[in-house]
Parts: C-alpha cells; sequence; structure tokens
C-alpha cells in the first residue's frame, strides 16, 4: 500500500477526488497497477432481472441480489453457472473467465430470464 | 358477456365435430353456460360456486346435503415465510385445520396441492407435519410446489410424501367410486416456460386413464394451474393441453390447484378447472400488480383472503360441488344452522 500511497500523492487535487469516489464505489477496479476483475450487479426485483442483459468484460464478477419476498435462483441454461436458492437479500456471484453470451433463467419461476453478455 | 358465449357455443360445436359428444351433453354444457362459465375472480373475498348441476340452484349449504362424501382441499402453507402479510402461517395454517375439524360433515380426506414449505427446509417440513397431524382426516395426499423442490430437486419431499408415487411424485388412487390424479408440474422447469409435466408423466397419465369406464368421475389435482390463468406471470401448465386431452371422453373431470392464492374458476365443457386459497398469504389477480409477489392487506383483513375448499361429492349426480370458504368466515365460527360449510 505505501507504494499506492506516494503514487496517489503526486495527483492533483481534482484527479485524487475523482479517484477516491471510484475507490468508494468499487475499490477492486482501481487499488493498484494490475488489471483486476470488474464487478457488475444485477438485481432482482419483481420477478425480473435488472438489468435483463448485461455486458461485462472478461474476468468480470457479476453479483445477483434477490430484493424479493420470495425465493428465486439464478440458473445458466447451459449449464454453465448454478446458485442455490436465494432468499430475500442473499446473492449469488459468478466470475466469467471467457467471452460469450450466456443465458441464465430462474428454476423456480422459469418466465424469469436474463443475459449476461461477456466481451 | 355475449362474446364469450359465442366462442363458448362456438367451442362445443367444435367439440361435437371433433369428438361426437351428444346432443344431450351439448344442451347440460349449455345449461351451465348460463350459471357457472365464465371465469370468476373473486378477488379475495370468499366466494362459493357450485359447479354442480344439482348445486346450481341454490348455495354450497344446499350442495352438502347428501353428498355421499366430501374432502377438503388446502394449499399453500408455505411454512416458513415470515414477512408481511403474514407473519405467522403455522397458525393460519392451524387455524384451517381448526375449520377442517369443525365442518358438520367430516371429509374423508385432505389434499395438499403443494407449497407445503417456503424454502423445503427439513425443519419447515417438520412443522407442516406437526400442524397436520391435528387433523381429524388423517389420509392427507399431496404434490409438491415449486417451493418444495427448491434444493434438492424434491428429494426430501419424496422421502417424506412420496411413497408409492412414480416420477417426481405423481400419484393415482380412488375413492367411492370417483379417480383422482395427483400430477407434479413443478419439475425440471425450461427457461422462459410455465408449469410443466413432462413427457414420461404424460405418458403415465394416459396409461392410468386408458382403460377406465367414461363415467368415472376424474379428479385432477396439481399444484400450477392446468389452464392458462395468466401466462406474464408462468401461472399455466406448458403441456396441460396434452392432459386434458387423454379426460376429453370422460363425464366429469374436476381439476384442483394451487399456487396463485386465489379463487379462480372455469367450467370448459365437462372439465371444471378451480385454483384454492392459499392459507399463508394473498397473491393479486393477474396483471394488477408489478409482479405476482405476496399481497400485503392489513392484518384484520388477512383471514378473508387465506381459506380452505370443501368437495361435496354426490353419486347419483355424478358432481362435484366446490365450495371455498374463507379463514375467518362467519359461517366457520359460528355454523348455526349446523351446515358451516357455505363459505358466503
Amino acid at each position: 500500500m505505501t507504494k499506492t500511497n506516494v503514487w496517489l500523492a503526486t495527483l492533483t487535487a481534482p484527479v485524487m477526488i475523482a479517484l477516491l469516489l471510484m475507490l468508494g464505489g468499487s475499490p477492486s477496479v482501481v487499488a493498484n497497477d494490475q488489471p483486476s476483475a470488474a464487478t457488475a450487479e444485477v438485481k432482482i426485483d419483481n420477478f425480473s432481472f435488472g438489468p435483463q442483459t448485461i455486458t461485462v468484460p472478461v474476468g468480470a464478477t457479476v453479483t445477483w441480489t434477490n430484493r424479493d419476498d420470495i425465493p428465486h435462483t439464478v440458473v445458466s441454461t447451459d449449464g454453465v453457472f448454478k446458485s442455490k436458492v436465494r432468499d430475500t437479500d442473499e446473492t449469488f456471484s459468478y466470475t466469467f473467465t471467457k467471452a460469450g453470451t450466456y443465458s441464465y433463467y430462474c428454476s423456480v419461476h422459469p418466465k424469469m430470464t436474463g443475459q449476461v453478455v461477456v466481451q | 358477456m355475449p362474446d364469450k358465449k359465442q366462442d363458448f357455443i362456438d367451442q362445443k360445436l367444435q367439440d361435437l365435430n371433433n369428438d361426437g359428444v351428444d346432443r344431450r351433453g351439448f344442451l347440460k354444457c349449455m345449461a351451465w353456460a348460463g350459471t357457472g362459465l365464465v371465469w370468476t375472480m373473486s378477488g379475495g373475498i370468499p366466494i362459493s360456486r357450485a359447479f354442480a348441476k344439482s348445486a346450481s340452484k341454490g348455495s354450497g349449504k344446499d350442495a352438502a346435503k347428501g353428498a355421499d362424501f366430501s374432502f377438503v382441499q388446502i394449499s399453500d402453507s408455505h411454512i416458513g415465510f415470515n414477512k408481511p402479510a403474514n407473519p405467522d402461517v403455522t397458525a393460519t395454517l392451524q387455524t384451517a385445520i381448526n375449520k377442517i375439524n369443525v365442518l358438520p360433515q367430516k371429509p374423508d380426506f385432505i389434499i395438499h396441492t403443494g407449497d407445503l414449505t417456503q424454502l423445503s427446509k427439513p425443519s419447515e417440513f417438520d412443522t407442516l407435519d406437526q400442524v397436520l397431524k391435528r387433523a381429524s382426516a388423517k389420509q392427507i395426499y399431496f404434490v409438491p410446489g415449486e417451493h418444495d423442490m427448491l434444493s434438492d430437486n424434491g428429494e426430501q419431499y419424496l422421502q417424506r410424501y412420496g411413497k408409492g408415487t412414480k416420477g417426481a411424485g405423481w400419484s393415482t388412487f380412488d375413492h367411492k367410486g370417483v379417480h383422482f390424479v395427483g400430477l407434479v408440474n413443478v419439475a425440471n422447469l425450461k427457461a422462459g416456460g410455465m408449469g410443466s409435466l413432462g413427457h414420461e408423466q404424460l405418458e403415465w397419465l394416459e396409461d392410468d386413464l386408458k382403460g377406465r369406464s367414461a363415467s368415472t368421475p376424474i379428479v385432477l389435482y396439481a399444484h400450477i394451474p392446468l389452464w392458462t390463468v395468466y401466462a406474464d406471470w408462468g401461472w399455466g401448465t406448458d403441456d396441460s393441453e396434452q392432459a386434458l386431452s387423454y379426460v376429453k371422453r370422460f363425464g366429469s373431470v374436476t381439476v384442483l390447484n394451487g399456487h396463485i392464492h386465489q379463487i379462480m374458476q372455469k367450467v370448459e365443457g365437462k372439465v371444471s378447472f378451480h385454483t384454492a386459497m392459499s392459507t399463508a398469504f394473498p397473491q393479486p389477480a393477474p396483471g394488477t400488480a408489478p409482479s405476482a409477489g405476496p399481497m400485503k392487506v392489513p392484518a384484520e383483513q388477512l383471514q378473508q383472503v387465506l381459506g380452505i375448499t370443501d368437495v361435496n361429492y354426490v353419486v347419483s349426480g355424478s358432481s362435484l360441488a366446490i365450495v371455498d370458504s374463507a379463514l375467518g368466515s362467519a359461517s366457520s365460527a359460528a355454523p348455526s344452522n349446523g351446515d358451516g360449510v357455505g363459505g358466503v
């Protein structure tokens, strides 16, 4: 961390503020010089995935949060990933290491479908 | 209304052409057109509606008289659910059981049409068993809801309630001349689809019904409606048409479902469809809310939107009279005329 702090000290104030804001939002993206994993969020509200289609870079970790009063699951249509049942406020994360389009659905309420596009 | 009636007549004429339904059968169905053909949406208000010809003249009270036997359907007890509008679903299930236990005509058995639990947890199944033990009717038949198969593809459900069943829990039994078939439409659901019976179960059903006389009254029960109540919310079963084609030739078919936590009814030819209230929490009428999630109602109204379904069967008329009553309805609290099934 010392190295980072020295580096931060050389930056001008506006850049510092911007950087700190970013640090607050998603620290893994800018914590060091190494290319690090991006993160993305999908919320489950009212029996639907939002956003229904999300585009992320290779290596990104997507986290789903169930905000309904009813349990849901996040299950890849092609068997790539499968969450356990997620009750209210429970989450499921999956890291996408290969480019492609991943369709998924809730196996409890199969009308609920979504897509992760990994580029 | 005229359009619906016309559709019905058209449908009947088509049936005449396709299946050779005789004129008498046609007229009988027409009589139903005047009484209870259209969808009945209760909006959570307890209603009593008799499908049977004999009962169409009076209320459910009359229907119960002289019935050869009765049974009760309960549904969607969701043991483990603890959010608004019902933080204590165990208590409301107990109320339902109490109500069943004081019915003037003792039901021969109970059918639970699924969503026994909220999360398929062993402790939830245990609690359910404890409450159901207090029912005076000792025989209880089950089909699973999607909530009962959440974590293990229904293994635990089958261990507990699936003895002697086939596949994911399909079963049949006969009672006093009526043939009952429990179907499972919550297993292996496909992305974008609704409920599903699956090829294997459909074959099994066809085989089961094949040798039976057309005069045998048939009762099909399953968790998700076997007719499309509202496709946008997945309230239907993708391959139910296939299943219903096997029962077309029978003179009396009753389909009992749960899942949607409200009463809906439809009569199509000789097939009467009916969905039951939940004992746990109400859900909105189709399309009236952003989603099918639990409907929040004031505490004092809760018992008006939860309930049980009492089904009376009269052998002579080959008919089933279905009476829904809310947990909080007056008839259960004070059956003054000794006939407490009238739900209105």
